[in-house]
């Protein structure tokens, strides 16, 4: 009697989302992180959705406690991680409650049977067992002992056996699920087997066991009779570059490098550890040999206090936060506004508000940035648009803040901090030259000779001159009490306050005219419905824009880099269109904005659910506006 | 960055990294011309004399010298130096300063903040500063009353203070300001009154060669809202009963017949005794351990008759400052210049045609 073999048929795809999800301390984070380095080196384009709870370890087995790590990836450009899994790895009955919902009816769904246990299924809240109750029935399951193979796996393996325990080898199971979706999807698997043999150098048979684990997921895909289909994803053209994958925060941190360098100014960043902002300390302290200087303050007021005293020593002063450290820190913004030095504040926003939703996204910071400070106090304000613009973005921040010696708002959020794509790597020499000269000699002369009068402006810019301690003879005093135009010596004088007033303002609405108009893109020409955004929607906004397009339909789309003061054009843009449709992740800020600067009547699509829009959501809104 | 060491006298380690003033700056060079608005008769005006009178005897540059400053009566100070200087926000003018400090090695920079400044809505940064050892000089005007506001009690107003906000008496107990910033672990805290120009040099002296933060609290008569409040310490007839001198080597002796002295309780505090009994303490201010500079500031005028001014307590310690400049030249050092293309291109990349 011989065995069938069967032929096993080999699918293309254009584009697969996956999901991993499984308790906060199973490891779901890295398996996606890895995933998505086998794709991202595969040449597949590639955009990731991390979620996970704010608590560290939040109770083992429960809804609430479950991590995921949702990745979309293609052979085509893509915006956005994907609005529906087409596969989900559930490494337990909590992680299949918190994430069947997303799961549209045929989808693939592997789940770790081992851990469907009574006691793992009452917390998870099951009442009887979805793998034999008729819940899964919908869907192509893939029942796998995983636990059990993973550990038998690991102690057969040579040189592991008995070096690694029945703990530490059951920990390896978020490997074994890797090694089995690398086999599914066709991907590389040199970069993993590297990556563990790395990240376990310290300790070979944990290295050892983890390579075990995911070589034993891989060859259990191609013996199972589980899967008949496997599927290849080809790679995307994309530009010709050199690419790496990195997330929001990675980018920015790297942006912010970078503008030192342009400037030629010292970093200087004062922070407080705040979710999502600290890892961009985190990655600032690295980077010693670039003159980084990272002060971890006492909290968050002196960490922009101490950004901007450096910034006042003639630093690249930074501070970064989330919304509730922008709270504290507003005093301080307006007091920069006042001195008119430049200081970068970096935002990334989270569910607000107060505490809020600390791990999650939300785009509902904007109103604070602009408004949130006693007087009159404008603040100019750049958001990126997606993870790897957080470089760009950075680096337009800093050109503004020094340009124009003023605080500017760089507004990112927990989506883009988090979520990764891969990115086309700058070349030096596209790089903008932002060097700053300081003002070295007396800018005036009075009764008794040369002077230095520190608010005696450039005549363009409306910039203050920036001369620093050290510098011989232009000696003077700054501070927040209202200060005489030119002089700048204390003053009360009624005239004089409003001179400034207007000063500060037009000086900041100036730089309208140093920044790109807004751009539309309108493929047809024939859109009479324009749908603007900014920040982190750009990527579903114009995920939504694209199916619309693909049924015939004709949209608009504008995206705002500049939130204050917004470009030159965008009054005359807004107003070329019949409807003006504004998605936002907050109740309309930016509507509220449009609407008072403009008299645009914008239309609003507003949700705060702590995720980022989906395409077909948003191509539905808009369908439903064209049409209306 | 000009090291020199050409400075006249006053010296430390990080001291000789700020530029040497190229000739003999006076009282004159260091005073700006903006006219001093105190109210008349306001301790202030001493105070600004003294460090006008002190500050050419740093013998660095005048354009690297920095006062930063909070809000408050005494935070106007800045304004009347002929120095760099800021006049920033209600106490956060040790935050501010540390990020000037730290990223600025050849300034000498000073914090000049009142008692509400510094210990009530700052008092956090100044914990901080003081914990973290940053190489700033924080002169704290103690007139033990908010000023500016117009008169309410501060936190080093006494219980039952009667002010406008307190009208049946102040509640709370007071801070002593010294025994604060040892409790910090402070490497440098001095005590001096505004109307004693030659201790008040001396102590400003003593701060500048520190290398470190260094606490001085000063105390200042508020003429309108808190007048005489330190008089006892100021009156020829009472002060030197009053008064204890610390200095250091020496033993802790005081009265106008020098017929007061210190010695160790058996619980361990301090006690009043007649000099020439067995057990006087000699004052330490160099001692690692700052516990009996801890019970010297203990003693009050209130509990036991007597107040100490001078130098509480002087140690040699690391600063924050130079550790974290540290860090960047050894890495540096070791890795060389930070080359920004091989940065962001660090990791995996793929190349694509």
């Amino acid at each position: 009697m011989s065995e069938q073999v069967r032929e096993r048929e080999t699918r293309r795809l254009d584009r697969v989302v996956v999901r991993f999800a499984g308790d906060s301390g199973d490891g779901m984070q890295l398996t996606g992180e890895q995933f998505t380095s086998e794709t991202a080196t595969f040449g597949n384009d590639l955009s990731t959705l991390p979620d996970f709870p704010a608590e560290i370890r939040a109770p083992a087995g429960t809804p609430a406690g479950v991590s995921g790590f949702q990745l979309h990836f293609s052979d085509h450009d893509i915006l956005t991680p994907g609005d529906a899994p087409d596969v989900l790895v559930a490494m337990n009955p909590a992680a299949l409650k918190a994430n069947l919902k997303d799961l549209p009816p045929g989808a693939n769904l592997i789940v770790n049977t081992d851990a469907f246990t009574g006691g793992n299924l009452k917390k998870a809240g099951y009442a009887t067992d979805p793998l034999t109750d008729g819940t899964l029935d919908p869907y192509s399951v893939h029942r796998v002992p995983l636990t059990s193979m993973t550990i038998n796996a690991v102690h057969a393996a040579e040189g592991v056996g008995s070096a690694v325990n029945k703990k530490e080898a059951e920990r390896a199971k978020n490997m074994f699920a890797l090694g089995l979706m690398s086999w599914l999807y066709h991907r590389p698997t040199e970069g993993t087997v590297g990556f563990l043999e790395k990240k376990f150098a310290k300790r070979p048979e944990i290295a050892a066991a983890n390579i075990a684990a995911f070589r034993a997921g891989f060859n259990y895909g191609e013996t199972t009779e589980s899967f008949t289909v496997t599927y290849e994803v080809a790679p995307a053209r994309m530009r010709s570059g050199t690419y790496r994958r990195i997330t929001g925060n990675l980018a920015l941190s790297y942006g912010l490098v970078a503008a030192g360098e342009l400037t030629g100014l010292p970093v200087f960043l004062g922070s407080y550890p705040i979710t999502p902002a600290s890892d961009i300390l985190h990655e600032l302290s690295k980077h010693k040999r670039f003159g980084v200087r990272t002060f971890q303050a006492e909290d968050e007021i002196a960490g922009i206090g101490a950004a901007l005293g450096a910034s006042f020593g003639g630093s690249l002063g930074i501070t970064t936060t989330s919304g509730p450290g922008v709270a504290l820190k507003s005093e301080t913004i307006g007091l920069a506004v006042s001195l008119e030095l430049p200081l970068v504040i970096v935002d990334i926003q989270r569910g607000g508000p107060s505490t809020g939703l600390p791990t999650k996204t939300e785009q509902a910071d904007l109103l604070q940035a602009m408004f949130g400070r006693n007087g009159e106090a404008p603040v100019p304000i750049v958001a990126p648009r997606s993870p790897g613009d957080c470089f760009d973005a950075a680096i337009e921040a800093a050109r503004l803040a020094t340009k124009y010696r003023t605080p500017v708002f760089l507004l990112s959020d927990g989506y883009l901090a988090n979520g990764s794509e891969p990115w086309l790597l700058p070349r030096r020499e596209e790089l903008p030259d932002l060097t700053v000269a300081f003002t070295t000699e007396p800018n005036h002369t009075g009764p008794k000779g040369p002077e230095f009068w520190p608010y005696l402006r450039d005549p363009e810019t409306l910039a203050r001159p920036w001369a620093v301690p050290g510098t011989p003879g232009l000696e003077h005093r700054i501070g927040g009490i209202e200060k005489s135009d030119g002089q700048g010596n204390i003053s009360y004088d009624p005239a004089n306050h409003d001179r400034m007033v207007r000063l500060r303002a037009a000086k900041v609405a100036g730089i309208a005219n140093d920044i790109p108009p807004l751009e539309v893109e309108d493929p047809s020409g024939q859109a009479r419905v324009l749908v603007l955004g900014w920040g982190s929607t750009y990527g579903p906004i114009a995920a939504g824009c694209r199916r619309v397009r693909a049924k015939g339909l004709h949209v608009a789309q504008a995206h705002l880099r500049h939130l204050n003061p917004f470009p030159a054009n965008t009054g005359e843009i807004l107003r070329s269109y019949d409807k003006v449709l504004i998605p936002e992740m907050n109740l309309g800020q930016l509507r509220t904005l449009i609407r008072a600067e403009f008299l645009v009547d914008a239309i609003g699509y507003n949700q705060v659910r702590g995720l980022p829009f989906k395409a077909a959501e948003l191509a539905g809104v808009l369908e439903d506006v064209i049409n209306q | 960055m000009t090291v020199t060491t050409n400075h006249t006298g006053i010296s430390n380690r990080l001291l000789d990294l700020v530029p040497a003033a190229p000739a003999q700056q006076s009282r004159k060079d260091f005073t700006s011309d903006q006219e001093v608005r105190w109210c008349p008769g306001c301790g202030d005006y001493a105070i600004l004399a003294t460090v006008q009178g002190f500050l050419p005897e740093l013998g660095v540059a005048r354009e690297n010298i920095a006062f930063i400053s909070g809000i408050g009566c005494s935070s106007r100070f800045p304004y009347y130096l002929q120095t760099y200087g800021m006049h920033s926000i209600h106490g956060r003018a040790p935050a501010i300063a540390t990020g000037l400090a730290t990223s600025r090695p050849d300034l000498s920079v000073w914090v000049v903040t009142g008692d509400g400044d510094a210990l009530s809505i700052g008092g956090n940064h100044l914990l901080h500063a003081l914990r973290r050892n940053v190489n700033l000089k924080i002169l704290m005007f103690n007139n033990r009353i908010y000023g500016l506001t117009k008169g309410q009690y501060s936190p080093t107003s006494e219980v039952g203070k009667i002010t406008k906000s307190t009208p049946f008496g102040s509640l709370d107990r007071p801070y002593n300001p010294v025994s604060l910033a040892l409790g910090a672990e402070a490497t440098f805290v001095g005590r001096s009154i505004d109307s004693d120009r030659a201790h008040l040099t001396s102590v400003l002296r003593a701060a500048a060669e520190h290398p470190g933060t260094a606490f001085v609290e000063i105390f200042q008569n508020c003429n309108i809202f808190n007048d005489g409040a330190f008089d006892t310490l100021k009156d020829r007839s009472s002060r030197d009963d009053v008064t204890l001198k610390l200095t250091h080597g020496e033993p802790l002796v005081f009265g106008a017949e020098g017929d007061k002295a210190i010695r160790r309780a058996a619980d361990g505090s301090l006690e009043v005794v007649p000099a020439g009994s067995p057990g006087v303490l000699v004052h330490d201010a160099a001692a690692a351990d700052p516990s009996q500079s801890f019970a010297l500031s203990r003693l009050t005028g209130d509990t036991h008759g007597v107040t100490p001014i001078g130098i509480f307590r002087s140690v040699d310690a690391p600063t924050y400052d130079e550790a974290l400049n540290t860090q960047i030249s050894d890495a540096r050092a070791r890795q060389g210049e930070g080359d920004l293309m091989s940065l962001i291109s660090g990791g995996e990349t793929w190349t694509i045609d």
